[in-house]
């Protein structure tokens, strides 16, 4: 099990919002491996989101262990041992779309020449040539979050958090993205950690699907996907991918998933957990 | 690529939403000077008393009364009173501009500090705002007095009045502005490890410039009024504040005069309001709903 080096440890971790009221993650044990694409699915207020800021050192764990590439949460943090992306693109309205790729190696003090270049590439990545000097304001919602995916990986980040990233979006915009996102995946060999909401996406981009339980979050169980690689649009249409669905399905049931209340709040109490920093 | 940005409402033809605005303001003018001229006459002709107030060419002078006024002598074989007012409000602008600089200044800095600390806010912002309850003209002659006889020209005291009124409102909105940043982009600041300085920067102050401005327009108009008012205990007889004390006492024998100066004294309150607004226009790149 040691070969391999691990992009994400985690031991025992939990969290408590509200002094010790709400319990929304419980002895969480995972560990990922690099270049591995790993879905969190659960139901609303599960933890998920608040897990991936755990491992994004955004939030505090109240107990366990997190450790990313062998450093600690903070440390991996001040390393820009990651990139971002969350359901919202959140682009700076009053910057281009070249400036908002460019954000990140702005704050790492890149040289403009260099940024410059890598911004291109990046605008090519996610093909969005022509429209570089455009305000988000005048980009479709799948193209902004383009720009954020971009905006994420500008600076070559080992890890790539995404928290439920094409949920805002419609499903046309979503299955391309979806396919955009694998070939991303591919080209930059980044480990991938991926929050969502629906079974079909966890399935289809997945190396390993993660089924965490209602409150408190616990993992009920890890769904290795063996679907072949490269995936396609045919990818959905085999028998193995239905019966994987069926997996991740029976998984969430048997975690509460299914009589779990909507909108639990979950984004309400990390948004007041956080406050005016 | 399928998908099509929106684009600008109406960009292809700009000379068309500034025509319809100049049109419209040309109609509301036209509009308000036959209310004024309407009421007059229904005044005369009906002899309507409100109280002991009568209209007449006394308390309602015919507009083309006070415009005309502008450009007859302001005393006998003296200069136009059009050439006494300009000079007025050119001396009066540099006292408010002065004053708008230095309050919007002081404003803005207590909004960053009072932003950066809870602490701070409990602590200063009863006091900020009862500074604003007390009237400018209980303030005033205090400032002239510490600030007069002290190797700053005279006008400065009333520059630090106009100061007095301008800082309040760039203060709060200041602390609004770099207050109502998105979690989600502070989340994404602290992912890059920006510090603080970078978060102040390149997020907060972006996000409070259309809060700045809105504060910016307030205090403009603000500050020509702290001006005029600033004026009077100061004593100082070259700006608008000194006229219209001037033409107030001879009020009863040519009316027309302080009509015409608080004429002058709106313009220049516009041109200040519309100074900010080209300001803003240059700085602030939003998404053209956000801007006002």
């Amino acid at each position: 099990m040691n070969e391999q080096p691990i992009v994400v440890q985690l031991r025992g971790v939990s969290k408590e919002f509200g002094h010790g009221h709400v319990q929304a993650l419980e002895e969480i044990d995972l560990d990922i491996r690099p270049g591995e694409f790993v879905s969190l699915i659960g139901p609303s207020g599960c933890g998920k989101s608040t897990l991936l800021r755990i491992v994004g050192d955004l939030i505090k764990p109240s107990g366990g262990e997190v450790v990313v590439n062998g450093k600690s949460a903070p440390q991996a943090r001040l390393d820009r041992d990651y990139g971002i992306v969350f359901q919202d693109a959140v682009l700076f309205d009053w910057r281009t779309v070249e400036k908002n790729i460019g954000l990140p190696l702005e704050i790492m003090g890149w040289e403009r020449r260099k940024r410059g270049e890598r911004v291109r590439e990046m605008v090519e990545l996610v093909e969005l040539k022509g429209f570089e000097s455009h305000h988000p304001w005048q980009l479709s919602g799948g193209m902004q979050q383009r720009v954020s995916i971009a905006r994420a990986l500008s600076f070559g980040p080992p890890l790539l958090l995404m928290d439920e990233p094409f949920g805002a979006l419609d499903e046309m915009t979503r299955e391309r993205l979806n396919l955009e996102l694998l070939r991303i995946w591919e080209q930059s060999g980044s480990t991938v950690i991926f929050v969502t909401h629906s079974i079909s996406e966890a399935v289809f981009l997945s190396t390993r699907v993660v089924v965490i339980s209602a409150r408190p979050g616990r993992i009920v169980g890890i769904v290795d996907v063996d679907l072949r690689q490269p995936r396609n649009i045919e990818t959905r249409e085999e028998p193995r991918f239905a019966e994987l669905i069926r997996e991740v399905r029976q998984l969430l049931r048997k975690g509460g998933g299914f009589d779990a209340a909507e909108g639990s709040g979950e984004e309400d109490l990390i948004v007041a957990e956080e406050g005016l920093q | 690529m399928a998908t099509v940005a929106a684009e600008h409402p109406g960009r292809g033809i700009p000379w068309r939403p500034a025509l319809t605005r100049l049109g419209m303001m040309a109609i509301v003018l036209v509009a308000l000077c036959s209310l004024w001229e309407a009421f007059k006459w229904v005044g005369e002709t009906t002899g309507l008393r409100l109280g002991s107030f009568e209209v007449n060419d006394k308390t309602f002078p015919h507009l083309y009364d006070i415009v005309g006024q502008l450009f007859e002598p302001s005393r006998r074989n003296g200069p136009l009173l059009i050439e006494v007012l300009w000079d007025a409000a050119l001396f009066t602008a540099k006292e408010a501009a002065v004053g708008f600089a230095l309050g919007a200044s002081v404003g803005f800095l207590l909004g960053v500090l009072l932003a950066h600390s809870r602490l701070l806010q409990r602590g200063f912002l009863p006091y900020i705002v009862a500074s604003q309850t007390i009237p400018i003209l209980a303030v005033a002659p205090m400032v002239v007095v510490w600030f007069g006889g002290r190797g700053f020209p005279d006008w400065f005291s009333v520059s630090i009045i106009s100061a007095y009124l301008t800082f309040f409102p760039v203060t709060i909105n200041t602390l609004r502005g770099l207050t109502s940043v998105d979690p989600r982009a502070l989340e994404l600041m602290r992912s890059s490890a920006a510090n603080p300085l970078q978060i102040l920067w390149k997020l907060r102050m972006p996000t409070s410039l259309p809060y700045l401005f809105a504060a910016f327009k307030i205090s403009a108009t603000a500050s020509v009024v702290g001006a005029i008012i600033g004026e009077l205990p100061a004593s100082i007889q070259d700006g608008l504040g000194g006229a219209i004390l001037n033409f107030n006492q001879y009020y009863s024998s040519r009316p027309e005069s302080l009509w015409a100066t608080n004429l002058i004294a709106a313009a220049l309150g516009i041109t200040f309001f519309l100074v900010v607004v080209v300001a803003e226009r240059l700085v602030v790149r939003r998404a053209p709903e956000n801007v006002a």
